[in-house]
């Protein structure tokens, strides 16, 4: 476990699960004059990769997580021995729920996007290529080992992203690009000093400096806790933004706002919970006294950010920017879970990773769909759509449901492990933080209730149906012009039930059966628990099984 | 005392000092063929002249590289000082010297390429242009005239011919580059910088182009110029007379051992890093940078951004480290100051700027001072970072320069960054080339400029140095804000119909270009190729 041998070599599993979506990005480019090759090639790609994680999941040993072994499927070979990197990769449960859920979001989000109509002079190969891309450097940060290379990642993720919503986004694309990127960029920066601080504060205790996870990790106990503070502040403004927590969320709102649907699912689905798997990877074991220190800060802008986040959801009047507010809510509850120490709140945040992954990235898809149908992204532009697309309307309740964590869901498991966790530590906080439960519910059903419900009305609604020569209301009656409505503002198509339905099948199993992801995620939440280096509270022991 | 000049009296004859031919051969090689060059200028007909120089100028770099791998491959690691310590050869200098040669070898690619420019971009005199009814002052001059000057001169037929006076000026500024950073005494330093510096301003004058504006640029950074190497000489006058010698390891012995008075050693020190880092475009001295950057003509800027830069940065590492080693902590604060201006001034001015030219120019105000970051850290780190960081940057500027000299309209370069909008639709690879070039600038991970970012702020932390970090990774943060402008125009603005073209470069800018991309690319991915030879050793003396 510690003293991890610089010597390469290793299991090559995760080096291949890294680069299959980069050959796939590549092969993107000179396949770009025959985009419907270049299309099952990427999906191809997708779907392999998704396979290589299921064998992945099934290779992991779960005795041999809770019996002591941090990382499984290592991988590692000197990088720069000048500055001690190590090309180094490896495991545990937390990173492989994360990886497994990029995985199986990136082929749906494919089917997703596969007749989207893109701007002028973008090409669908490019489209694609990035999307691989993304989910190369997400997969790299969640397997990377060494501190220096999870960095590199971290960063690198940026580029793709940057161009997908760039290129590919709304009217307002540059703007939310551009700083989305800076934002980031900036995070990312003060991280690096910190990382570099931790590289020298390493090379003051071992003589020679190491960016390996596992001896940093080791010598965190002996580091004074005003160092520790320093460098922990430089990680945490990083994951913070990337997170976001408020005060550094505002550009998640103009950045998944403009952004492609599919870019927005991953950028709030997985790539902002980098921020939070950082938070749980990095910042707690190693900088565990300055983590216990400052955890206070942290839960006051948890706490912050989730009723914050859920007050200005209710006031939104674009889609987009409305999920994109629920998510910011979401986050403070995961971030909750992770600075109130306790193996349950810390099961129940990764869980809540994982589970908000699945329920945005859906309401993200349904949010897709109708703006695909009605053409706006103001939510007063739609009314009474589940009288002209029920089933849409249905998927999309579920969509809701799943985000307000109703019982059922897998949404409810999280949230409810993570309050029950973080309570005996911090019962203020946790109950400030029950409260954004009521208005969870009560942006989402008001969302509902606004879009999907009562008479058909909207501009948007009105429009569409209009175009298909079926406007006017009290049409209902008439049979004829019925049939032109459902052609004006159609139902969910194959392809889109293709998508919403292995969704739908997830969020709902691992409502009822959270088992299998849990016991993943168990034995590395005990190892981060020994780390950080305080014992569970006394609690209601046993429900996270 | 006048035991020891006693001692000395008797030997009446000078001896010729001891020269160490082998370490000094790459050098020689290229004095040597400087000096070829200039009479091949005087005596070959027109018509043969660019071809033979151009072959005389590669086959030097190219035998002074052989000639460099040769000794480099057994040459002691503490280093050789020879010419009675007037030189020192030490992994240092080796280094340096490797990464000028290379540096100038694409250089002179890019100032040999006649394709891109017809006839190449330099022009000796304004009368030339005067003598076919062209107008001299603006840029307006139209590719026919331009021809049929050259064409007066070579055979008829031919391809249009260049001004060749280009080539020996390179050369000569390529010696005195390695001069400089290998100089171990103050007075061959200011010879050196005299032997890179005239060559330079000349160079900066030669533009086809804009004359009015290359005149300019020539005129702003020889007075400027002249200054700088006045005060380069005032301090090497104040340190001779605190040490008596005028050698760097006697000026540190006199300061490590002495009660002599601080005011002769720190004003002289003042007055000396102030030369150079005129020279290195080092913020507040960086004044004549975005002048003569925008006005000299786009290879001659390329070969300035990268390889000046270089020498100088060589120069202020050796000076700071040899000579000044053991009294960094007087002088620390001072250089604080210098590199926090000089980070800011590139950053925030880069932000304004309206000429991709000159916006870079800016940036190279602000890696200087990060650069400075490296040079302040007085420790083997600080040293093998900031070599390392000389070499990254040097191949990124340098591509970045032969990228902005192919994107023309019927005017020459189109330098307005209003012009560039749009690119990406146009010439996609010339795009991502010049994406790459601006992320590696950014430092953002996977190119050369993020591992020699994290070398230098490294060693400067390690030296105590953590707030200052913390501001250079700020400043970072800015000037990736107008790299940013640049990729945002080219990927997702829309194109205007008049926009300019992109010119298909020709096989020698192509090279120049696609070797500053791999090095960005492979020093980003495997630095340890370049990072083990920088770290292998420290300063002879």
């Amino acid at each position: 476990m510690n003293g991890i041998a610089p010597d390469s070599g290793g299991n090559v599993l995760l080096l291949v699960l890294l680069f299959l979506p980069v050959l796939g990005a590549l092969a993107m480019y000179p396949l770009r004059r025959n985009i419907p090759l270049a299309k099952a090639v990427a999906m191809g790609t997708a779907l392999l990769e998704f396979v290589l994680v299921v064998v992945t999941y099934l290779s992991y040993s779960t005795e041999a997580a809770a019996s002591g072994t941090r990382f499984q499927l290592e991988f590692s070979a000197p990088w720069i021995p000048a500055f001690g990197t190590h090309f180094a990769f490896g495991i545990d449960g937390i990173a492989l729920v994360l990886i497994a859920l990029t995985a199986f979001l990136v082929p749906g989000l494919m089917l997703f996007a596969w007749a989207e109509k893109l701007p002028e002079g973008r090409t669908m190969s490019g489209y694609f290529a990035l999307l691989l891309a993304t989910e190369a450097t997400l997969i790299g940060v969640f397997t990377a080992t060494d501190v220096f290379l999870f960095y590199v990642f971290f960063e690198a993720m940026l580029v793709p992203m940057y161009f997908l919503i760039g290129r590919f986004g709304g009217p307002n694309r540059q703007y939310a690009s551009v700083k989305f990127f800076l934002y980031s960029l900036l995070g990312g920066l003060i991280m690096l000093a910190s990382l570099i601080g931790l590289y020298v504060t390493s090379a003051d205790q071992l003589g020679q400096g190491t960016f390996t996870w596992a001896e940093l990790q080791s010598i965190a106990a002996n580091t004074p806790t005003s160092t520790q503070i320093w460098l922990f502040l430089g990680f945490f403004v990083a994951f913070a933004i990337k997170a976001p927590l408020v005060p550094f969320h505002t550009w998640l709102p103009d950045a998944s706002a403009e952004a492609p649907i599919v870019a927005a699912v991953l950028l709030v689905g997985v790539l902002d919970k980098v921020g939070t798997y950082g938070f749980l990877r990095y910042c707690l074991p190693l900088f565990p006294e300055a983590s216990k220190t400052l955890a206070p800060l942290v839960l006051i802008l948890a706490v912050i950010g989730i009723l914050y986040g859920a007050l200005l959801a209710v006031g939104q009047k674009d889609m987009s920017r409305f999920v994109a507010y629920t998510s910011i809510a979401h986050f403070g509850f995961i971030a909750l879970g992770t600075f109130a120490f306790s193996s349950q709140a810390f099961a129940g945040a990764t869980l809540y990773m994982v589970n908000h992954g699945l329920s945005t990235g859906m309401l993200f898809v349904m949010v897709g769909l109708l703006i695909a149908r009605g053409g706006s992204r103001l939510i007063s532009d739609y009314g009474g759509v589940s009288k002209l697309a029920p089933v849409l309307a249905g998927c999309l309740l579920l969509a809701g449901m799943s985000s307000l964590a109703l019982p059922g869901t897998n949404s409810f498991v999280s949230e409810f492990l993570v309050l029950v966790g973080s309570y005996p530590r911090e019962p203020v906080y946790t109950i400030l933080a029950t409260v954004g439960i009521v208005f969870a519910a009560l942006y989402i059903l008001w969302f509902y209730q606004q879009t999907m419900q009562g008479p058909v009305r909207g501009n948007a609604v009105i429009r569409a149906l209009e175009r298909a020569g079926a406007g006017g209301p009290g049409a209902m009656i008439d049979p004829g012009i019925a049939a032109k409505r459902v052609s004006g503002f159609p139902d969910l198509t194959r392809r889109e039930i293709g998508v919403l339905a292995p969704l739908i099948v997830v969020i709902v199993v691992l409502g009822f059966f959270p088992g299998p992801l849990l016991d993943v995620i168990n034995p590395s939440v005990a190892a981060t628990m020994q780390e950080v280096g305080l014992p569970d509270p006394v609690s209601l022991g046993g429900i996270a099984r | 005392m006048i035991a020891t000049v006693l001692a000395q009296a008797p030997v009446t004859p000078i001896d010729a000092p001891a020269i160490d031919y082998a370490a000094i051969a790459p050098l020689l090689v290229m004095l040597a063929a400087a000096c070829i060059s200039v009479l091949l200028e005087a005596f070959l007909p027109r018509h043969q002249r660019w071809p033979v120089q151009v072959a005389l100028s590669v086959v030097a770099i190219a035998v002074a590289g052989v000639t460099l791998g040769i000794y480099a491959g057994n040459a002691p690691a503490a280093g050789v000082t020879t010419l009675s310590d007037a030189v020192a050869v030490d992994v240092p200098t080796l280094f340096l010297w490797g990464t000028l040669l290379l540096l100038g070898l694409a250089s002179i690619f890019l100032i040999a390429d006649r394709s891109v420019e017809p006839g190449g971009a330099f022009v000796a005199s304004a009368e030339e242009r005067a003598a076919v009814g062209t107008t001299v002052t603006g840029g307006g001059g139209a590719g026919s005239d331009v021809e049929h000057v050259d064409r007066s001169y070579g055979a008829p037929g031919d391809v249009p011919t260049m001004q060749t006076e280009v080539f020996p000026f390179t050369l000569f500024a390529l010696s005195g580059m390695m001069a400089f950073v290998a100089a171990n005494d103050l007075l061959t330093m200011f010879i050196a910088l005299e032997v890179l510096s005239l060559p330079l301003y000349l160079m900066c004058g030669l533009a086809r182009r804009r004359r009015l504006l290359s005149q300019e640029a020539a005129v702003k950074y020889f007075l400027l110029g002249a200054f700088a190497s006045a005060f380069f000489l005032y301090g090497l006058a104040l340190l001779y007379g605190y040490a008596g010698s005028v050698k760097l390891t006697d000026i540190a012995n006199a300061a490590a051992g002495s009660v002599r008075s601080d005011t002769l050693l720190f004003g002289g020190l003042a007055l000396l890093v102030v030369g150079l880092m005129f020279k290195g475009s080092v913020g507040p001295f960086h004044t004549w940078t975005p002048d003569v950057y925008q006005g000299a003509p786009t290879p001659v800027t390329a070969f300035m951004g990268a390889c000046t830069k270089v020498a100088a940065f060589g120069a202020i590492l050796r000076v700071l480290n040899v000579a000044f080693g053991s009294t960094h902590w007087e002088w620390r604060g001072v250089m604080w100051a210098v590199a926090i201006a000089s980070m800011f001034i590139g950053a925030i001015l880069g932000l304004t700027q309206t000429d991709v030219k000159r916006m870079v120019a800016y940036s190279s105000i602000a890696h200087a001072g990060f650069l400075l970051l490296g040079a302040m850290a007085i420790t083997k780190e600080g040293i093998s970072g900031t070599l390392f960081y000389l070499l990254a940057y040097g191949f990124t500027t340098l591509a970045v320069f032969g990228v902005i000299s192919l994107v023309r309209d019927g005017d020459g370069e189109a330098t307005h960054l209003s012009r560039w909008a749009g690119l990406a639709k146009r010439s996609p690879v010339l795009a991502g080339v010049m994406t790459f070039l601006l992320l590696a600038l950014a430092g953002i991970p996977l190119t050369s400029g993020f591992t020699a970012k994290f070398a230098v702020f490294s060693a400067a932390l390690q030296d105590g140095m953590a707030p200052l970090v913390v501001i250079a990774l700020v400043a970072s943060a800015i000037t990736a804000f107008f790299y940013l402008r640049v990729v945002v125009l080219m990927y997702f603005s829309e194109t205007p119909t008049d926009g300019p073209t992109v010119t298909v470069p020709g096989a020698f800018t192509t090279v120049a270009i696609t070797l500053g991309v791999v090095l960005t690319l492979l020093l980003g991915i495997v630095p340890s190729l370049a990072l083990d030879w920088a770290s292998a050793g420290v300063f002879a003396g």
